[in-house]
């Protein structure tokens, strides 16, 4: 069968080319056509963009996508050139060949782009790649123009690839919808219900309201309505699935963000203000990463995460020993003074950063691969960069658990956190073990820094955005357990991502502080509370 | 002492200390006790001999470092090219600056110290929280003020001079933009801000704006944020929902650092601008300096003045600014860029010079009364003039592309430049209100003139 298909498509492609390749010798694209793309008048923009469209596909293609992406110029002599990094090639014949002069490029706006991408689109529908076909039928589906309709509709027939066939019958019902043929309509009506595309619900709801354009056939009436009704049905699905999964990944970050904080408050019970600077220093060895593969290795630029994490792991992992042995081991057991003395630390961190990389946020660019979402469902897309985010938080707790609970500095670790004299009396020198687990606890912020720094802004205040959260989300775990705060982050994210829709971002977030407050003083010990020993001191 | 109760004082502390960010907005400006003795106006020793004292109140430390010290940095370069050539009435201009660290109180505290010192002028503040908190300093001590950001109208003091932009001047020719076909006939709108005063009120007028025009309450979204939001995966999510059913705009007001991961979640979430434009009215060449543009192509911003203005004024302007930095060492000297409140600041420091030579002397009463129809052409192009009555300029309006190298292709402006209207004509309770400083009104904020005519 997939052969079949194939073989089809191929014929029909080289049918294509073939008559375009005839029709050749008015195929070709005028530079005068080209050059007034650039008109101020938007009219003539359009006009000229028809008019390059019909030419050959092969070489119309190439010339409207480098329109939009930006890529199109026009030299001194009045040659229009497709620069793509840094080859030419003649927009009007496909020839490479070497601009005379200064290339100016021609910028498209929005309107000139949104009707650019459209043409686009209905060349694609002709490309012998189903995934490229199936691409630009649901860009076409999205907001049908009649032009498209009518070419899809001359295409459907052809189509050989089922996914790319909804789309088309989509794209066509959304049209039909509005139809005067009542036969027409019911047919639509049927398969925007079936599609479950919910951005449908909202215009065929309005079709049931009385007004002008309403819909009067009691059996269309009857199809649209049970196509919303299943609509919302399945919106309601969406909507909490969405919510779970954002929380999901709200849980995530929050989580990755005051994991640090969870070894080096929960379990050393030292107050460190100084935390939110550890994961902005990881953010900066990611920027610093970043900027020495753009200057000495630009060909795998997109793997300079992969440098970025040991780098900001062992970069702040060192600055925390350096900390530990200077300040903090000086103040156990005076929480005051240590709330202090790292606080004032944390000013330090941030001025001196602000002098080194100026007080101006540094670009740290997501790679290529990052870019874009998986669509879950319609208007359900879950961003790479957030998925990248909980699969590395998984791999950062799997780190900490196997440390904590498979390694001897894990096991010293967990002795002197319950009972330090005995842990000194059996031969642990607790001074070391307290050095590590700063160490490890800073490290572990700045391997949070780096999945920060995908996420959002890179400066020196970034440490002071998540610094409150990362406290509420220890505290609410329970001092001193690691489980605590896992499930302490997640539930806060989820809760959040709940409670957003409802009471919106402000309000949701006070709701959340008080919940927290109260929860607290009716347990001031958190979720999972440790028993023994511990527990008193 | 238990550890639980510890934790629970940092948090507070720590949300306090958050909370002191640009959130603070109805603190009322601490008046000390000690000014109690100095309620009177300062008298204005004439010091005609010696330097001119020029207060320079812009913060280089906390959040608003950022955007403002580059304010610092334009303010010293006017300054510098007018003592060139002379200084102002045969004397040297001497700027003071002072560091208000983002903090609000610390603004008036810091205003009024600069005015004690007999600063002639003042040239400063961003938000429009640190202006509302040294605004009564000036008012009691008689100052001036030259306010250099576009803000959100509603307010005219007698002792200030507003060189950004009122709403009328940004975003109404905005929305309005988006809603001609040229830019793309928008039938609906979200309207998405952090929550503070500037959002929230413009917020308000454009709410009504948008209704005189017609459109219904259900197309229009109004949505906030705290402060530092990062996490616009439900707002985006929400924005598309509603972008569904109809052509939609994002009017956004989200304050700088938040408008990274909102722009990111929209790319991400595969909402391009041409789906979804977002007009912006706080992002700039200074703010895209520091991120990644990608995600932003073909978004766009209003402002009274971009970079990219093509004009010999502005390749002037540009290329003195450069020298500049080169000259004194700034950080990152290739990269720095000029944007709107930059323009602002050069246009209000020149316009006082030229004032101040007009009235002959320094005097506080005497210039500000030549500042009033002073006009001076700007690096726009346009021959931009002090509005005689409200204290505003006039000002032309540019909308433009945000582009890949963090540039702005300017897709739209007007004919001219657009008079002020601090008190915006579509809020009820605003509309019948005046500003003008001239006989017989001499009121900001009144509906009938102060004084009879003689």
């Amino acid at each position: 069968m997939q052969t079949i298909h194939r073989i089809l498509i191929a014929a029909i492609f080289t049918l294509c080319m073939q008559s375009s390749m005839l029709a050749r010798a008015q195929g070709m694209v005028e530079v005068q056509t080209v050059q007034r793309l650039g008109s101020a008048n938007a009219d003539d923009v359009k006009r000229a963009i028809g008019e390059i469209a019909r030419a050959d596909p092969g070489l119309s293609l190439p010339l409207l996508e480098a329109f939009s992406a930006g890529k199109l110029g026009i030299d001194e002599q009045a040659t229009a050139w497709i620069q793509d990094s840094g080859v030419l090639t003649r927009a009007t014949d496909g020839v490479p060949g070497k601009a005379s002069g200064h290339v100016r490029t021609i910028l498209a706006d929005n309107q000139t782009r949104r009707h650019l991408d459209e043409a686009i689109s209905r060349l694609r529908l002709r490309s012998p790649n189903p995934a490229i076909r199936r691409a630009a039928s649901a860009e076409i589906a999205h907001h049908p123009e009649p032009e498209s309709v009518d070419i899809l509709r001359e295409l459907i027939g052809h189509e050989p690839d089922l996914q790319a066939r909804e789309q088309m019958r989509l794209a066509i019902a959304k049209s039909d919808i509005q139809s005067n043929d009542r036969e027409k309509r019911l047919a639509a009506a049927r398969v925007i219900g079936e599609s479950g595309d919910i951005s449908m619900r909202e215009p065929l709801a309005a079709l049931l309201l009385p007004g002008e354009g309403c819909e009067r056939d009691p059996a269309v009436k009857k199809a649209i309505r049970s196509a919303v009704s299943a609509m919302e049905w399945q919106e309601l699905k969406i909507r909490t699935l969405a919510n779970l999964i954002y929380g999901l990944s709200l849980g995530s970050v929050l989580l990755l963000a005051a994991l640090g904080l969870a070894i080096t408050f929960g379990l050393m019970k030292v107050i460190n203000m100084a935390h939110g600077e550890m994961l902005m220093l990881g953010a900066y060895s990611t920027y610093l990463s970043q900027t020495a593969f753009v200057k000495y290795a630009p060909r795998w630029l997109g793997l300079y995460l992969v440098v970025a994490v040991p780098l900001a792991f062992m970069l702040t992992a060192a600055l925390g020993l350096l900390l530990e042995r200077l300040v903090v081991r000086r103040l156990y057991g005076r929480p005051l003074e240590t709330l202090l003395a790292t606080w004032g630390l944390s000013l330090i961190l941030i001025q001196a950063t602000r002098t080194m990389f100026g007080a101006q946020n540094v670009t740290v660019a997501s790679p290529e691969w990052l870019a874009g979402g998986w669509e879950l469902m319609p208007t359900v897309v879950i961003p790479y960069s957030r998925v990248l985010v909980l699969g590395f938080t998984c791999v950062v707790v799997s780190f900490v658990w196997y440390i904590l609970q498979r390694t001897s500095l894990g096991l010293k670790l967990r002795a002197v956190t319950q009972n330090r004299e005995m842990a000194a009396s059996l031969g642990i020198n607790t001074e070391r073990i307290d050095a590590w687990t700063f160490a490890l606890g800073s490290g572990v912020a700045g391997l949070g820094g780096v999945a920060l720094s995908q996420l959002g802004n890179v400066g020196p205040e970034l440490g002071q955005q998540h610094i409150i959260d990362s406290f509420m989300v220890v505290v609410l775990g329970g001092v001193g357990n690691i489980v605590g705060s896992i499930v302490g982050a997640i539930g806060l994210g989820v809760a959040a991502k709940f409670l957003e829709p409802a009471a919106g971002a402000v309000l949701g977030k006070i709701a959340i502080l008080v919940a927290i407050i109260l929860f607290i003083q009716w347990r001031p010990q958190g979720l999972f509370a440790l028993k023994g020993r511990a527990q008193e001191s | 002492m238990n550890l639980g109760q510890i934790t629970l004082a940092v948090l507070f502390a720590g949300a306090s200390f958050a909370c002191k960010g640009p959130g603070a907005e109805n603190a009322e400006p601490k008046a000390s006790a000690t000014t109690e003795a100095l309620a009177a106006p300062v008298p204005n020793k004439q010091d005609n001999t010696g330097p001119i004292k020029v207060g320079i109140l812009h913060s280089l430390s906390g959040t608003m470092a950022i955007s403002e010290t580059s304010l610092k940095d334009v303010a010293l370069m006017t300054i510098e090219s007018i003592n060139k050539k002379g200084g102002v009435l045969g004397r040297k201009l001497e700027p003071i600056v002072v560091d208000p660290a983002s903090n609000w109180p610390l603004f008036a505290e810091k205003s009024r110290e600069l005015i004690q010192k007999n600063v002639a002028v003042v040239f400063g503040c961003w938000t429009s929280v640190s202006r509302k908190s040294v605004l009564p300093v000036f008012e009691e001590l008689n100052g001036l003020l030259f306010y250099p950001v576009q803000y959100e109208g509603e307010e005219s003091s007698r002792n200030v001079f507003y060189t950004g932009a009122a709403p009328n001047q940004q975003a109404i020719p905005a929305v309005e933009y988006l809603m001609s076909a040229a830019g793309g006939g928008a039938k609906r709108w979200v309207l998405l801000g952090t929550d503070y005063v500037y959002p929230r009120t413009t917020n308000k007028i454009l709410r009504y704006f948008l209704k005189e025009k017609g459109v219904a309450e259900e197309d229009i979204l109004e949505k906030y944020t705290p402060f530092g939001h990062t996490d616009y995966q439900t707002i985006v999510a929400d924005i598309k929902k509603f972008a569904a059913a109809k052509r939609t705009a994002v009017v956004s007001t989200i304050n700088g650092d938040s408008n990274v991961p909102f722009y990111k979640e929209l790319g991400n979430q595969g909402l391009k601008a041409t789906d979804v434009p977002v007009v912006a009215f706080s992002v700039g060449e200074e703010e895209l300096r520091g991120i990644d543009t990608k995600p932003l192509q073909g978004h766009l911003a209003a402002w009274n003045y971009f970079m990219s203005i093509d004009t010999p004024e502005n390749a002037k302007f540009i290329e003195e600014w450069k020298a500049y930095v080169k000259a004194n060492n700034l950080p990152d000297a290739d990269k720095r860029v000029t944007n709107d409140p930059m323009e602002a600041t050069y246009i209000g420091i020149k316009m006082w010079a030229q004032a101040a030579e007009q009235a002959g002397t320094t005097d506080i009463n005497a210039v500000r009364q030549a500042v009033a129809g002073q006009s001076l052409k700007a690096p726009s192009g346009f021959e931009i003039v002090m509005d005689g009555k409200n204290h505003h300029l006039h000002k032309p309006v540019y909308i433009g592309e945000i582009q890949g190298n963090g540039q702005f292709h300017i897709v739209w402006k007007t004919e001219g430049p657009v008079r002020a209207e601090p008190w915006s004509r579509y809020v009820p309770e605003s509309k019948s209100k005046v500003a003008d400083w001239s006989f017989p009104w001499l009121c900001g904020n009144c509906e009938a003139a102060k004084h009879q005519t003689f």
